[in-house]
């Protein structure tokens, strides 16, 4: 039997490989991608603390943020296609309209 | 024969990891884009071991068959051929570096300290008698039934964002 730790711990470090990719990244289609892969990580600990805890509720959750991630996705993508017609870059750093 | 369950977690748990982290770091986002696919095919394998097999057909068919093509559309639309002269990490990116070793180092931390709550009702043996899909579909069309209404109206909303954002601004005048 695999410890429930070992599980955490790989979420986490998949979290913190999206965090990375989200905060250092300088194409937004990367970001984005990067949002996808925590929202990933948290599905793996909910499955498993949902295995090891015998309880279903995990699994609606995990099938709820999969809803969620896939309006997110759509949106994000069309914002993404509105900023590059309008600005002609995916590059975050060169984008500083909104700076005071 | 009993060292099978870790063996299968290692090999999957190295995969997921060396694939996010190919993910984050090619200068090609089609390649990003593949890389990504392999990975969530990966994650759906963990999700089977973990006797979630309806959880494990969605990430397939949601994620891998819906959202990474909706991705590679926009990175096939979108000219970018300048991408790959460029730099792919900003500046501070070591920043970024301390704030996700940060934030591996406090969940492995605070992991030290965890005990699990009380077991439930849904053995092992009761999914499998009733079979995953049928569980969970009772579930959601009972208990979870205004959040499942709820998802619907999420998906709604993003169909008319998607195509308002999207569309070309019409000449008025």
């Amino acid at each position: 039997m695999v410890p429930l730790n070992w599980y955490l711990l790989l979420s986490a470090a998949v979290f913190s490989i999206g965090v990375f990719g989200f905060l250092t990244r300088r194409n937004i289609i990367i970001m984005f991608m990067s949002i996808e892969l925590m929202l990933n990580a948290v599905n793996i600990s909910l499955i498993a603390f949902s295995h090891y805890l015998q309880d279903l509720r995990g699994h609606l959750l995990v099938f709820f943020i999969i809803t969620v991630a896939a309006a997110e996705a759509s949106i994000g993508l069309a914002i993404i296609i509105a900023l590059f017609r309008n600005k002609n870059t995916v590059h975050v750093d060169e984008m500083h309209e909104m700076k005071g | 024969m009993t060292m099978l369950p870790q063996l299968f977690f290692g090999y999957f748990a190295a995969a997921i990891i060396i694939l996010s982290l190919l993910v984050i770091t090619r200068k090609n986002p089609v390649h990003s884009v593949m890389w990504m696919l392999l990975l969530f095919f990966h994650i759906a394998s963990m999700y089977l071991f973990l006797n979630a097999e309806f959880i494990a057909a969605i990430q397939v068919i949601v994620y891998a068959g819906a959202i990474l093509v909706l991705f590679l559309f926009v990175v096939l639309l979108l000219n970018l051929k300048d991408e790959l002269e460029t730099d792919r990490f900003i500046g501070s990116w070591p920043v970024g570096m301390l704030v996700s070793i940060a934030i591996f180092a406090s969940v492995a931390a605070a992991m030290q300290s965890f005990v699990l709550g009380q077991k439930g009702n849904f053995t092992v043996e009761l999914v499998q008698r009733v079979t995953h899909t049928k569980a969970l579909g009772k579930l959601l069309y009972t208990e979870y039934l205004f959040p499942f209404e709820i998802a619907s109206l999420i998906l709604l909303i993003a169909v008319i964002g998607a195509i308002v954002l999207a569309k070309k601004r019409m000449r008025s005048h």
